[in-house]
C-alpha cells in the first residue's frame, strides 16, 4: 500500500429527509387516529390557492369543520383573507425565507390547533412548485394548482410535483380563450407524467366548476370518518 | 432553492456518523439524487461545497449519484427506464407506471482514509 493509505468505504444508505418522514409519519398517525382529512395545497405563485380556500370555506363552513395552515414566506396576509373568510381555524405559518414548508414546522404549530374538532385540514403551502415536492407534511394527498394564465407545459417543467399530486385543480377558466393556454393540452400533458390525476376545473372568480370540488371534498371527508 | 438546506442535513449527518463511528476524517460523502427528488444536483455540489469550508468535513470530496426515473408497468410488468418523465409503457402503452427508482434522496456512502499503515 502506497503511503499506507487506503479508501476504506462504508455503506450508509441513509435517507436525507429520514427526519422530515418521521415527523410526517406521526402528524399522518395523529390526524388518521382522529380521522381528519389532510390535504396539502402546492403551485406556483399566483395560481389562486387562497382564493379556492376562500370559496371554499364560504360554501362549506357549516359543513365541515375545515382547519387551515397558511404557509407563506412573509406576511400573514394569506392567513388574515382566510380568517375573514369565515376559517374559523387558521393559522398562519410564516417561514421567514424557506422556499417550502417541511414536518417540522407543521409538527409546531399542529398542537396549536384543537384538531378534535376538525374534519379536514388544508396546509396551504408556500407558493412553488419545485421545494415543497421533497417534503412529506403527513397529508393524505397533494393538491397541486394550475392556472390558465400560465403555461399548460408546466405539469412538463415540474414533474416531480405533478407526480406526486394526486388531485390537479385548473383554475380561471373564466379567463380560457384570452391567453394561449391550451386546456386538452394541459391535461394531456398532466396525464402523460401521472395518469392517475384527477382533475377539477374551475373559476374562483365566477364559481362555475365549484360545486364538483366541493362536492369531492365532502366525499373525501366523509370517506375517511368512514362513512 | 432549498438545497442549502438539504446540503446542512447532509453535512449534519455526516458529523453525526464520524461520532458514532469514531471516525477521524471522511474522504469522500457519496450521495445519490434520483431525478424525481425534487433536487438539483449542481446547486448541492455548489452547497455543500460552500458549507464544508473551514469545518472538520474541509477538502471532503463530494459526489453525487444521479438516478434516473425507474418504472414498472401495472398492465403487463415491463420494466423500464422512464425517459423525459413520460409514464407511459413502451410495450402496451399503459400509463399505469409504478415508480421503482427516482425519488432518492439519500447518503449512499462514506470513504474514509484506512489506517494502512497498521
Amino acid at each position: 500500500m502506497k503511503g499506507g493509505v487506503m479508501a476504506e468505504k462504508i455503506d450508509l444508505g441513509k435517507k436525507v429527509l429520514s427526519e422530515n418522514d418521521r415527523l410526517a409519519g406521526e402528524i399522518r398517525e395523529k390526524l388518521s387516529a382522529h380521522r381528519i382529512a389532510a390535504l396539502n395545497f402546492v403551485s406556483s405563485p399566483g395560481s389562486g390557492k387562497t382564493s379556492l380556500l376562500e370559496r371554499t370555506l364560504a360554501a362549506l363552513k357549516d359543513e365541515l369543520r375545515i382547519g387551515l395552515i397558511a404557509g407563506d414566506v412573509q406576511t400573514e396576509n394569506d392567513a388574515n383573507r382566510l380568517i375573514k373568510a369565515g376559517g374559523r381555524m387558521v393559522r398562519p405559518l410564516v417561514t421567514g425565507g424557506s422556499c417550502h414548508l417541511d414536518a417540522r414546522m407543521v409538527s409546531r404549530v399542529l398542537p396549536e390547533m384543537d384538531i378534535e374538532q376538525l374534519d379536514l385540514l388544508i396546509i396551504e403551502n408556500v407558493g412553488n412548485l419545485v421545494c415543497p415536492s421533497s417534503y412529506d407534511l403527513g397529508e393524505d394527498m397533494k393538491v397541486v394548482l394550475i392556472s390558465t394564465t400560465e403555461g399548460d407545459d408546466k405539469p412538463l417543467k415540474y414533474p416531480g410535483m405533478f407526480r406526486r399530486s394526486s388531485i390537479m385543480v385548473i383554475n380561471k377558466i373564466d379567463l380560457l380563450g384570452t391567453s394561449d393556454f391550451d386546456m386538452a393540452q394541459v391535461k394531456a400533458n398532466a396525464l402523460s407524467i401521472n395518469a392517475n390525476l384527477k382533475i377539477f376545473e374551475l373559476s374562483c372568480r365566477t364559481g362555475e366548476g365549484l360545486d364538483a370540488w366541493l362536492d369531492w371534498l365532502k366525499q373525501l371527508v366523509g370517506e375517511k370518518r368512514g362513512e | 432553492m432549498h438545497e442549502l438546506s438539504i446540503a446542512q442535513s447532509i453535512y449534519e449527518t455526516v458529523l453525526r456518523e464520524m461520532e458514532i463511528r469514531e471516525l477521524a476524517e471522511v474522504s469522500t460523502v457519496g450521495v445519490r439524487v434520483g431525478a424525481l427528488s425534487g433536487v438539483m444536483a449542481d446547486a448541492l455540489q455548489f452547497s455543500f461545497e460552500a458549507i464544508v469550508i473551514d469545518s472538520p468535513l474541509a477538502g471532503c470530496k463530494f459526489t453525487i449519484e444521479e438516478i434516473p426515473v425507474h418504472g414498472s408497468c401495472q398492465s403487463c410488468g415491463k420494466a423500464f427506464v422512464v425517459k423525459d418523465f413520460l409514464f407511459c409503457c413502451p410495450i402496451c402503452q399503459s400509463g399505469q407506471i409504478e415508480v421503482t427508482q427516482g425519488y432518492e434522496l439519500e447518503i449512499a456512502y462514506l470513504e474514509v482514509r484506512g489506517k494502512g499503515e497498521g
